[in-house]
């Protein structure tokens, strides 16, 4: 990261004015002719690889929307919080951002867990909610919409093609929270349709940084390829140590976060030619929304910034989501946007056509299957318009509107 | 006339003047704030809760206590899991006094019996918050649960039902109540701990302090006294861990953490070890200064934290604490010097109580 | 058989990083009776060192094994003038600062690399035994360890820093009086073992990514390897990266690497109660 010395003498300026006023009235009320956008990230702390491109791609989207004229004739102001990697923060925010700074929207979270602090808290004080991550899937809440992929879109036609490539035995490694644990659930349910055999599961603590003797182990259990659904800092540690150990090319892998961090700028192309991966977006896939949006983007924010994926691609469709919304409504009231987004409100974006689906406040979107060569993701192949079947199986807003909570789906 | 204040301040008029203040705030402030504001004050009340407990733990005790957040956690998890088996909060919020007391009663009897002093206190004790931490934060799967909760690994438990009036589950708390019990309870903490340090038990807790051999000699058993204070502090932290959790409907292992502990031990040593007031405005002020630091993106939060911390040990030892009474020893000194002339005779600073 | 052989170099492994960790703790917790809380960030800050050397053109060994310890050294040199000084003889407010620089540090550190993960490659290919692989890089870590205990050993039993840093800490009013020059020992000891603390690091970049926060993940294991091993500073730690790093194998085959540590912990904390005042009080009482 670099400061400039104009945003460190404007923020040291801010900190002094805040710190100033008599606590705990921390920020001035903005001006009434904006309409107010919070986005709650972890911008430092062990989630602020995630956090940081998020803010910039919400910006960016906020950004386009202002210079077209705004909505509704005013223009959007982005309220930023750093939930700085701690609960508990998200919990202060999530109040402060609904009833002092009494913003439109939310947008943020990026752990399920973080999601499951703000979502009560929104519901509490209604607050409109967008949830710009994939994640495990189940959330069923008329409050929230979630404008990423779930399992059902993306993890069933990763396994199919790695069985297929690879072999019938795979072996999983999974990060130890729900994501981890439900997505290792659906990795063995697809291997099993698909004629194949989980012949192992790991799981990880997010800080876990030494797979020695998991890779001793997987050698043991002999499987034609690894699934890694590994999130957090050491998860590079896992690809360097597969590869030092001579494993790369023998052993195939299959990732459902690979790349979104940045990991293959770190690690060398021999370390992760061959991993297979399946997003929503990847910089790579070919249309006019997306040669656009990365021109204008790099622009902005240098031609060097670490290659997009779905993650921070959601909070730029989000944002665009919501947008379309508050324009159908005509008013940022939140029954009315989410009623305006209830009608089927489909946009184009960068990945794709992304269509809301009334019933289950997810997304309809185009998810692509690639390979990592030379340091970059290969599209290999695109499944347009696939619907979040795993959420379809247990959520229905529009028998159930008054549903507020999670699905575990029975895998 | 400031000689007059101080020598207020320094009696039980002193205690007085405080015990005013403090249900002046209490009745005050929910009818001066907004909403939003009142839930931001009851999260900093919790923590002084919290700090209050080290405080007395490392601070009178001379217990080197780098594991309190094992305390706050078991507090805060006791509740989340007992109340969400059980609906109503009575029996809740008392096993998340219970069960942090007990889990203290056991480890420092573990530890003090083994004649384990100073330093090894707090590798142990450290070392405990790195277990709890460890195991909570690998219960994600399903198959780890108590009766109907689910502990959630990493996630941890959102949707944790709030407190409520007494065996009355439909009454739950709104945020004024949640309020009045949370400011309530930091000052029947704190001025029970005021009161019980004027009690023989409490001198004796100070006193191993100061010289745990010269106290052995005399005939009191030091390690029980030790135990004890142990105890207490951890049946305090659980309460504020029950407060914590109420507070967010949620609890996550993060409240094991290591930087859990580290927040604890910087706001009683910003505040002051060795007084019960300092830590309770340490941890007032750094929450605060934490919540403003995560509004701009220049400076990094855990920079100017360690920047703070290390000011406060090489600079200000003692914390805030140490620099109010020396400005009313300085301001006594003066003062006394003036009513010397007149009445001929030197004042006596430095006695507190 | 070859599966023993995979599992013994797993085993030796374990039991070389919790030793090449925890070393440049030990040497500063046994001769200066201070504990700190920021080695994990002086092992970070050698990791750093080695990656941006490497970026920056030097040989990867070079960078791992020469420019980590000397740059980290220099740093522990500057630190202990600045601030560890004032603190001699005040065991908690050493640990109290010392954890408010290493918090000081990882901001330090976000700030100016950001929060992302970097590394280098492990320079070395893999080693085959029979059907299995490891990596050669292991053994060379494992090998390493052996070689840096030797050399501490040298330093201390041999050259006359080695006598004035043993005098220095059997009782340092009498070494004072000898005409030893106290406070140069300690100051080179401090920078000694933020030396090894940095090599740790630098020798370490290459099999996990480095990131600013990563310390958090070593201090805890060396902080209790150090006080399980007591006050001999080689004895102690390597006995005690043995027991604990046997018992964090042995979990983490049986059930998995959570479990692995949190044994590793509870065998620690038994330890301690035991022998309040580590191995080293009760076995090899007088070794170095």
């Amino acid at each position: 990261m670099t400061i400039d010395r104009r945003t460190f003498l404007k923020t040291a300026a801010g900190i002094g004015a805040a710190a100033a006023l008599p606590m705990p009235f921390v920020r001035t009320a903005g001006a009434a002719d904006t309409i107010k956008l919070a986005a709650l990230y972890d911008l430092s702390g062990g989630l602020e690889v995630s956090g940081k491109p998020m803010l910039d791609t919400l910006n960016y989207a906020v950004g386009e929307i202002n210079a077209a004229g705004g909505l509704l004739g005013k223009q959007v102001e982005v309220v930023t919080y750093d939930t700085q990697s701690a609960m508990q923060m998200y919990g202060q925010y999530a109040q402060q951002a609904a009833l002092k700074d009494r913003v439109a929207v939310v947008h943020g979270g990026i752990t399920s867990a973080s999601r499951e602090v703000i979502r009560p808290v929104l519901d509490k004080y209604k607050t409109l909610y967008f949830y710009d991550t994939p994640y495990e899937g189940g959330v069923c809440d008329r409050n929230i919409f979630c404008p990423s992929t779930t399992p059902g879109q993306t993890v069933d036609k990763l396994v199919a093609y790695a069985l297929k490539k690879f072999g019938k035995k795979v072996y999983t490694l999974a990060a130890n929270y729900n994501y981890g644990q439900i997505t290792a659930d659906w990795v063995k349910k697809y291997a099993k349709d698909g004629g194949g055999e989980v012949v192992g599961t790991e799981f990880f603590p997010l800080d876990a940084a030494d797979f020695s003797a998991t890779i001793s182990k997987i050698q043991a259990a002999k499987p034609d390829w690894v699934m890694a659904v590994l999130v957090g800092g050491g998860t590079i540690s896992f690809y360097r140590q597969f590869a030092a150990a001579g494993l790369g090319g023998k052993i195939g892998v299959a990732s459902t976060t690979f790349g979104g961090n940045g990991e293959q700028l770190v690690l060398s192309p021999k370390e992760t030619d061959g991993i297979a991966v399946c997003y929503n977006y990847m910089e790579t896939i070919q249309n006019p929304e997306n040669a656009k949006f990365l021109d204008g983007f790099h622009k902005k924010f240098g031609a060097k910034y670490t290659p997009l994926y779905e993650l921070p691609m959601s909070s730029y469709q989000g944002v665009h989501l919501w947008a379309a919304g508050v324009r159908k409504a005509g008013s940022t009231d939140r029954m009315a946007v989410i009623k305006a987004l209830e009608t089927g409100i489909a946009i184009d974006m960068p990945s794709g056509k992304v269509t809301v689906d009334p019933t289950t406040h997810h997304c309809i979107l185009n998810v692509y299957l690639a390979e990592f060569h030379d340091g970059g993701p290969k599209v290999v192949q695109d499944f347009p318009q696939q619907k979040p079947t795993d959420t379809e199986a247990v959520c229905n807003l529009k028998d159930h509107p008054n549903d507020r909570k999670q699905y575990v789906i029975k895998v | 006339m400031i000689a007059q204040v101080s020598a207020l301040l320094r009696g039980h008029a002193g205690t007085t003047a405080l015990a005013l203040v403090g249900l002046g705030l209490l009745f005050g402030l929910p009818l001066g704030l907004e909403t939003y504001v009142l839930l931001q004050v009851t999260v900093y009340v919790t923590f002084a809760i919290l700090a209050l407990s080290l405080g007395f733990v490392l601070g009178f005790g001379g217990i080197l206590c780098l594991g309190q957040s094992v305390f706050f956690g078991l507090g805060a998890y006791t509740y989340g899991i007992a109340v969400t088996d059980m609906g109503d909060s009575t029996i809740p919020v008392l096993l998340s006094v219970a069960v942090p007391s007990l889990f203290a009663a056991a480890l420092g009897y573990f530890i003090f019996w083994g004649r384990i002093s100073d330093v090894y206190v707090g590798v142990i004790t450290l070392t405990v918050s790195l277990i709890f931490f460890s195991v909570v934060n690998s219960t994600a799967g399903p198959q780890y649960h108590i009766g109907a909760a689910a502990i959630g690994g990493y996630n941890g438990m959102p949707n944790i039902p709030g407190i409520n009036l007494p065996f009355e589950p439909d009454d739950t708390l709104d945020p004024n109540g949640v309020f009045y019990l949370t400011m309530g309870s930091l000052l029947v903490c704190y001025f029970g701990l005021r009161w019980l340090l004027t009690t023989t038990f409490g001198r004796v807790v100070v006193a191993v302090r100061e010289n745990e051999r010269r106290v052995e000699l005399l005939g009191y058993d030091a390690r029980r006294y030790k135990l004890l204070a142990l105890t207490l502090g951890a049946a305090i932290a659980g309460l504020a861990g029950c407060l914590f959790a109420n507070w967010g409907s949620f609890v996550g292992p993060s409240v094991f953490s290591v930087v859990q502990s580290a927040q604890i031990l910087i706001w009683v040593t910003v505040g002051g070890a060795g007084t019960l007031l300092g830590p309770v405005i340490g941890s007032i002020l750094i929450s605060w200064l934490t919540a403003v630091l995560g509004t701009q993106q220049t400076l990094n939060a855990s920079l100017v934290l360690g920047f703070i911390l290390l000011v406060f040990v090489l600079v200000v030892p003692g914390g805030i604490a140490a620099v109010a009474r020396r400005a009313r020893t300085a301001a006594a000194r003066l003062g006394a010097f003036g009513a010397a002339r007149r009445i001929g005779r030197e004042a006596h600073p430095g006695a507190r109580p | 058989m070859a599966w023993a052989g995979i599992i013994s170099i797993d085993f030796l492994y374990a039991v070389a990083s919790l030793i090449l960790v925890s070393l440049g703790l030990a040497v500063i917790f046994g001769m200066m009776r201070i504990i700190n809380l920021a080695h994990g960030e002086f092992l970070v800050l050698g990791s750093y060192a080695a990656i941006l050397s490497s970026h920056a053109g030097v040989n990867i060994w070079v960078a791992c094994l020469i420019v980590a310890p000397l740059a980290v050294g220099m740093i522990g040199f500057v630190i202990e003038r600045l601030l560890i000084r004032h603190l001699y003889g005040r065991l908690v407010d050493t640990m109290l600062a010392t954890w408010g620089l290493s918090l000081f540090v990882v901001g330090l550190l976000t700030t100016v690399f950001g929060n992302d993960t970097q590394g280098v490659s492990a320079p070395l290919g893999p080693i085959h035994i029979g059907d299995y692989q490891a990596s050669g890089y292991s053994l060379f870590v494992i090998g390493l360890a052996l070689v840096v205990l030797a050399a501490v050993y040298g330093v201390l039993r041999f050259t006359r820093f080695g006598l004035f840093a043993r005098g220095t800490m059997q009782n340092a009013d009498m070494a004072a009086a000898l005409g030893v020059h106290v406070s140069a020992v300690y100051s080179t000891t401090f920078a000694l073992g933020a030396g090894l603390a940095g090599l740790a690091g630098g020798v370490l970049a290459p099999v996990t990514g480095v990131f600013p926060s990563i310390g958090g993940a070593y201090i805890g294991k060396a902080f209790i390897t150090v006080l399980s091993g007591g006050s001999a500073i080689l004895a102690g730690t390597s006995s005690a990266s043995v027991l604990l790093g046997a018992v964090d194998q042995i979990g983490t085959f049986a059930t998995n690497a959570v479990f692995g540590q949190v044994g590793l912990l509870v065998a620690a904390v038994v330890l301690i109660r035991f022998m309040p005042q580590g191995i080293t009080s009760r076995f090899f009482r007088r070794s170095l």
